[in-house]
């Protein structure tokens, strides 16, 4: 069963002069994670937005837990949880006060509140900051409790934005550390990202977006296999490049690439570690001694680059999408 | 009966808030006692106000209702304040009454001009500010200032929603307030102003809710240009007309512009 279904959304801003999303269509299995991964101004928090009911796409439909998000979003807002790009929870309030006071307004009663504000502040390795108020927490903290709110009743669907962007890389590990105990539990997840590292490490399948489309869907594995297979890397000194262009060359009949710079010497293969295993051989009986040798599977950037033909970089959009969601 | 939880515990947020930052009530009330002061021991000397118990009886009317007026500005930087870290998304996120966050601003604002009022009124008397009328007809007046601010605290929703910055919001409702508190008859009297201002100066809501409050707090009320006319006769139906209009246009208006707010 698909726990959320979006057909064909589109909205833009600016009286229709920044086009957001266009015709975007995706859906989640239920149950599992999808990453939506984009560069900024992509349409994700867009996506994010109307998905969790903040927003009206200006065409297109969209579904939640099988409930319609335009028709029904009082419903849909029962079943979700959300976990924006800014940490949305009250500053000068505790991170204790915060969890009460969103429990008591998914309507649990105060006894329960409470209970439950314990029991998240505990998951989540805060009970120890419980009672100082939340801008005394780091970036990681905040995070954390922002997502613990979102998790109070427990949702059928998480919708989580750009969970680590501004985290130090301790923090985002933290995060995803969390994310993945969720994940355990069986919760269906739309997560947006930036990082093709954290799309690869939490998601079951990746959306790649760009300019508010759909540019391909799939596991990690198979958006990589879209973009070729793996390839041999063999560093050497200046003086054995040419030779060893040679020998890369034959053991994968494909004609080896240079990038002189780094003496890097590389070409795909289809044998994987045989191939290897060949080239090393041949290297040695050359008497060429590598500096460095290995197989490389592409990243999720190589996967990028060669979707949209250029690199994941920044956009007009997101200046608008930014003003929007502050206002 | 969902909703009034909801804005109850929007309501009680607010109030967690002041006892979480007591600076924010200690500035909202040590500013009005300033004023005070300042003007009882400033003008108080050089106005000649014909009225028993000097001028300090004038103005603190004057100075009770242009504390009130600057609700609109705490409720519009509040809100801006709140639009801006993410926390209203996450509010209309959840299964509650989309207009509960509002509401309970707007009660929340309110509950703090009670203590702002309450502290004001206790500084006005160690000063010798001493309402002549009954304790009913000095309560019926607290009751209207309250009301008032609780009308303009609507307006700040409007102007905290649409501004695109947390400091444009202060500008703003700078702007709005100081013109219509000082072009009236809050601190000094509209009669030694030209004859135009005083046209404006004597409709204006924060003149009549002055002259509905001196009134009940058992003062004459002196009125220039439109001496005679509707509003200097009757203060009080004339600011309960402004109360119910200005709630009329702007809760809808507000409402409405906050279900849309990120559309």
């Amino acid at each position: 069963m698909k726990s959320v279904i979006a057909e064909n959304l589109v909205k833009t801003y600016d009286k229709g002069r920044v086009r957001a999303l266009d015709d975007l269509s995706l859906d989640v299995e239920e149950g599992t994670v999808l990453s939506v991964l984009g560069p900024n101004g992509a349409g994700k928090t867009t996506t994010v937005r109307i998905l969790s009911t903040l927003m009206r796409p200006d065409s297109g439909s969209a579904q939640v837990a099988g409930i319609d998000v335009i028709k029904n979003p009082e419903k849909v807002r029962e079943v979700i949880g959300l976990s924006g790009q800014y940490a949305a929870v009250d500053e000068i309030l505790t991170g204790y006060d915060n969890l009460v006071m969103f429990g008591e307004l998914y309507h649990l009663g105060k006894k329960q509140a409470v209970l439950r504000a314990n029991e998240l502040l505990e998951r989540f390795s805060l009970t120890e900051a419980a009672k100082r108020p939340i801008k005394t927490y780091s970036g990681g903290m905040r995070r954390r409790l922002d997502l613990a709110a979102s998790l109070i009743v427990k949702p059928k669907v998480l919708f989580l934005d750009e969970p680590t962007t501004g985290l130090d890389p301790r923090g985002r590990q933290e995060m995803w550390g969390v994310i993945q105990e969720l994940v355990k539990g069986g919760v269906t997840l739309l997560l947006t990202t930036q990082y093709l590292e954290e799309a690869d490490q939490l998601a079951d399948e990746i959306a790649v977006i760009d300019t508010g489309k759909v540019i391909a869907r799939g596991t990690s594995d198979a958006l990589k296999k879209q973009v070729g297979g793996e390839r041999l890397e063999v560093v050497v000194e200046q003086t054995h490049v040419a030779k060893t262009m040679e020998i890369v060359s034959a053991v994968s009949g494909n004609k080896a690439t240079l990038d002189e710079g780094l003496r890097l010497i590389s070409a795909p293969v289809s044998t994987g570690s045989a191939a290897l295993f060949e080239v090393l051989k041949a290297l040695d009986s050359a008497g060429i001694h590598a500096l460095d040798v290995g197989l490389k599977r592409p990243s999720l950037d190589d996967v990028f680059l060669s979707l949209t033909g250029h690199a994941a970089e920044e956009k007009k959009v997101e200046v608008a999408e930014k003003k929007r969601g502050r206002k | 009966m969902s909703a009034v939880n909801d804005i109850a515990i929007i309501t009680r947020r607010q109030l967690l808030l002041l006892t979480r930052v007591p600076e924010v009530l200690i500035f909202s009330t040590i500013q009005p006692v300033m004023f005070v002061l300042l003007f009882r021991y400033v003008f108080g000397g050089s106005i000649n106000t014909g009225q028993p118990g000097g001028y300090v009886q004038l103005l603190m009317p004057g100075i009770f209702v242009q504390t009130v007026a600057f609700t609109l500005a705490g409720t519009a930087s509040g809100l801006a304040e709140d639009m801006k870290k993410g926390l209203i998304d996450r509010f209309r996120s959840l299964p509650i009454s989309q207009s509960a966050l509002v509401i309970g601003r707007t009660l929340g604002d309110s509950l703090l001009n009670i203590v702002v009022l309450a502290v004001m009124g206790t500084a006005g008397y160690v000063v010798g500010w001493r309402p002549s009328a009954g304790l009913g007809n000095v309560a019926l007046g607290f009751l209207f200032l309250l009301l008032f601010g609780y009308a303009l605290s609507w307006v700040g929703v409007l102007v905290g929603l649409s501004a695109s910055d947390a400091r444009v919001v202060q500008n703003v409702s700078f702007i709005v307030t100081f013109p219509l508190t000082f072009l009236s008859n809050a601190f000094a009297p509209t009669t030694g102003m030209p004859r135009i201002l005083q046209y404006f100066a004597e409709w204006n809501p924060v003149s009549t809710m002055v002259a509905a409050c001196r009134q009940l707090f058992g003062l004459k009320n002196e009125f220039g240009a439109t001496a005679g006319s509707f509003p200097s006769e009757h203060p009080l139906t004339t600011s309960l007309f402004y109360i119910v209009v200005i709630m009329v246009i702007f809760v809808p208006l507000s409402l409405r512009k906050y279900r849309r707010s990120v559309d």
